[in-house]
């Protein structure tokens, strides 16, 4: 007992007091703790505790529960259920599907408006502001919207009051459960809400072009489409590759639009599910199954870890 | 004899270019123009087969009923909502802003670890973890709270590396001078560091208070009891109900985007630059 106390005694006498240490910039590593502490513990808590204990419960049979016992241990029995079930195959094919139109089509319409403005001396600050003005809104407001007005489906839509001034019929557009019309009314929804964001990225990445080089291509007669190609397209390459990217990975977390656009009083069709659509019934629908959540959340988060790894590695390649 | 023929050229271009914005205009304001004609209608106007440009009046009948409509709490929700975004925005601003400064200017030994830690959470998109963060949170009886939306989402692993990154450029001499004046880390940082870097935590605060106005996914899942409810939520529920009060449901949904569009108003060279911030951090 006498050496402990003697040992306390000698730490004490070795570090000053936690008043003196803080003074100055004298004790830097305490200070690191100081300032990074927070953020890190709480990283740690909220981010790596429940990515971890999720990992554990995906090897349990653990419904309503967090705690499973240990003779629910299932091993790979949840990873092997959410591969075989077809609802979840078919999540990845909506998905597929989803970002086979969102990605090149927004990809395509940010750059055009990103060139238009970029292009447009008059009231320059008007036209940029009216195309990112969307972005203040949220995916419920959007999805509100276009379901209740523009593509609702009685006489008194919007789409389809502009239907009956060229004499066509009215288009039950979300009662139907077979493609294309609810796809059109997502797809077109999520674009009026992106294509600003990503003309703020490509705006920013055109200003980085040195105009000198247009002027030097309209001397050996480039100009329009052909210095578009030419200069344009090539310097935005970094942007662009970072734009498609943002693209995929937004596209994989689909989940305000689809929730609202398509769900009812009645619950969410058997249709259209993207993939964290999926997870949310399977995880927090009936029952609180964590077992297969947690494993869902795996696989989802493996899913887009190799999208992500394998985009990169075709775009750094190629260059 | 080429600068004749380009003249009318670039004439027509310039036409076909003002043309194509001014379509692309009214394309992208429709969608406002619905919300706030149908926000001021009644549900007969709405639903009239017969097209109406304006309500036939204008009052604030719609917002007065919604607001005393027992069957939405939709005063408790915005109120909620105001909460949960200015804490969570302050939040993250202090946090990240310490972290990202102790980060690239504090020398310690394992730091480059500690940012390792960091940066790996970047590659996992937020909403795939919603499962496990439900899981901790729930453990915690933080359901239905607003600490339970509020605290697990300030700490913002972006936020940081941006923040880290910004002090990283930070002009040194700016410190040295503080240090000499004999100020440490702590004094240094918010007497010298933080007036000077206003503009910066500007950009991040308001795209991070958008986000979090906007959030849908994590309050749908925290948020089951209606007294914890943001404006998202009330929104969603509304619009997912049996009978729909379409006059009030475009009024809920005007009140909603009313204090977005006020920030897009005045604080839109703030949101472009953290658009451009977050949105290149991928590079």
């Amino acid at each position: 007992m006498s050496r402990a106390a003697a040992a306390g005694q000698l730490t004490s006498a070795a570090r000053p007091p936690l008043g003196r240490r803080l003074r100055g910039r004298g004790d830097a590593t305490l200070w690191f703790w100081v300032f990074v502490g927070p953020f890190f513990l709480g990283l740690l808590i909220f981010i790596y505790v429940p990515i971890l204990w999720s990992i554990y419960l995906s090897f349990f049979e653990a419904r309503n529960t967090v705690s499973p016992a240990p003779d629910q241990f299932v091993g790979l029995g949840n990873y092997r259920d959410m591969l075989g079930d077809p609802a979840f195959v078919d999540s990845l094919r909506t998905f597929a599907v989803f970002a086979a139109f969102i990605v090149p089509v927004t990809f395509a319409l940010s750059l055009a408006t990103a060139v238009l403005v970029a292009r447009t001396a008059v009231a320059q600050a008007f036209f940029r502001s009216v195309f990112f003005l969307p972005t203040a809104c949220s995916y419920v407001v959007a999805a509100l919207i276009w379901k209740m007005s523009i593509f609702s489906g009685v006489p008194s839509g919007a789409a389809n009051s502009v239907l009956a001034l060229f004499g066509a019929e009215t288009i039950p557009w979300l009662s139907v459960t077979n493609p294309p019309w609810y796809w059109l009314v997502i797809i077109s929804a999520r674009l009026w809400l992106q294509v600003g964001f990503y003309m703020i990225l490509f705006i920013a990445g055109l200003q980085r072009i040195n105009p000198t080089l247009y002027e030097a291509a309209a001397i050996d007669g480039a100009v329009g489409w052909a210095a578009f190609r030419s200069i344009t397209l090539p310097l935005l390459r970094p942007t662009s590759v970072a734009v498609l990217l943002l693209l995929l990975i937004n596209a994989f977390q689909a989940f305000d639009e689809f929730f609202n656009i398509l769900s009812t009083f009645a619950g969410y069709p058997p249709y259209a599910r993207p993939p964290l659509v999926y997870l949310f019934y399977t995880a927090l629908g009936q029952g609180q199954d964590f077992g297969h959540g947690g494993a869902g959340a795996v696989i989802l988060t493996g899913v887009i870890a190799l999208v992500a790894l394998a985009f990169g590695r075709l775009f750094r390649t190629a260059d | 004899m080429a600068v004749v023929s380009r003249g009318p050229r670039r004439v027509v271009g310039g036409v076909a270019r003002y043309a194509a914005l001014a379509l692309a205009t009214v394309l992208f304001l429709i969608p406002f123009y619905l919300l706030v004609r149908n926000a001021f209608m009644t549900t007969a106007e709405i639903v009239s087969p017969e097209w109406n440009w304006a309500p036939a009046r204008w009052s604030l009948t719609n917002l007065q009923e919604l607001f005393a409509d027992p069957a939405v709490p939709m005063a408790r929700s915005v109120l909620n909502s105001v909460i949960v975004s200015v804490l969570q925005t302050a939040g993250v601003l202090v946090v990240s802003a310490m972290a990202g400064y102790g980060l690239a200017r504090i020398p310690f030994r394992w730091s480059r670890l500690v940012f390792g830690f960091v940066t790996a959470t970047l590659l996992i998109p937020a909403s795939v973890t919603f499962v496990p963060s439900f899981v901790l949170v729930s453990t915690l009886g933080w359901v239905s709270s607003l600490q339970g939306l509020i605290v697990p989402g300030l700490f913002q692993a972006l936020a940081t590396f941006l923040f880290r990154q910004f002090y990283l450029n930070f002009p040194k001499e700016i410190e040295e001078a503080a240090f000499l004046d004999g100020l440490g880390y702590w004094g240094t940082f918010w007497r010298v560091v933080v007036p000077n870097s206003l503009g910066f935590g500007a950009a991040i605060g308001t795209i991070t208070f958008i986000g979090a106005w906007n959030a849908f996914l994590w309050p749908l899942v925290i948020a089951q009891d209606s007294s914890a409810w943001t404006v998202q939520i009330a929104l969603s529920t509304f619009l997912t109900a049996q009978t729909i009060n379409l006059p009030e449901l475009f009024a809920a949904a005007l009140v909603a985007i009313l204090p977005m569009l006020l920030m897009f108003l005045f604080l839109q060279r703030w949101i472009v630059e953290g658009v451009e911030r977050t949105g290149i951090a991928g590079d």
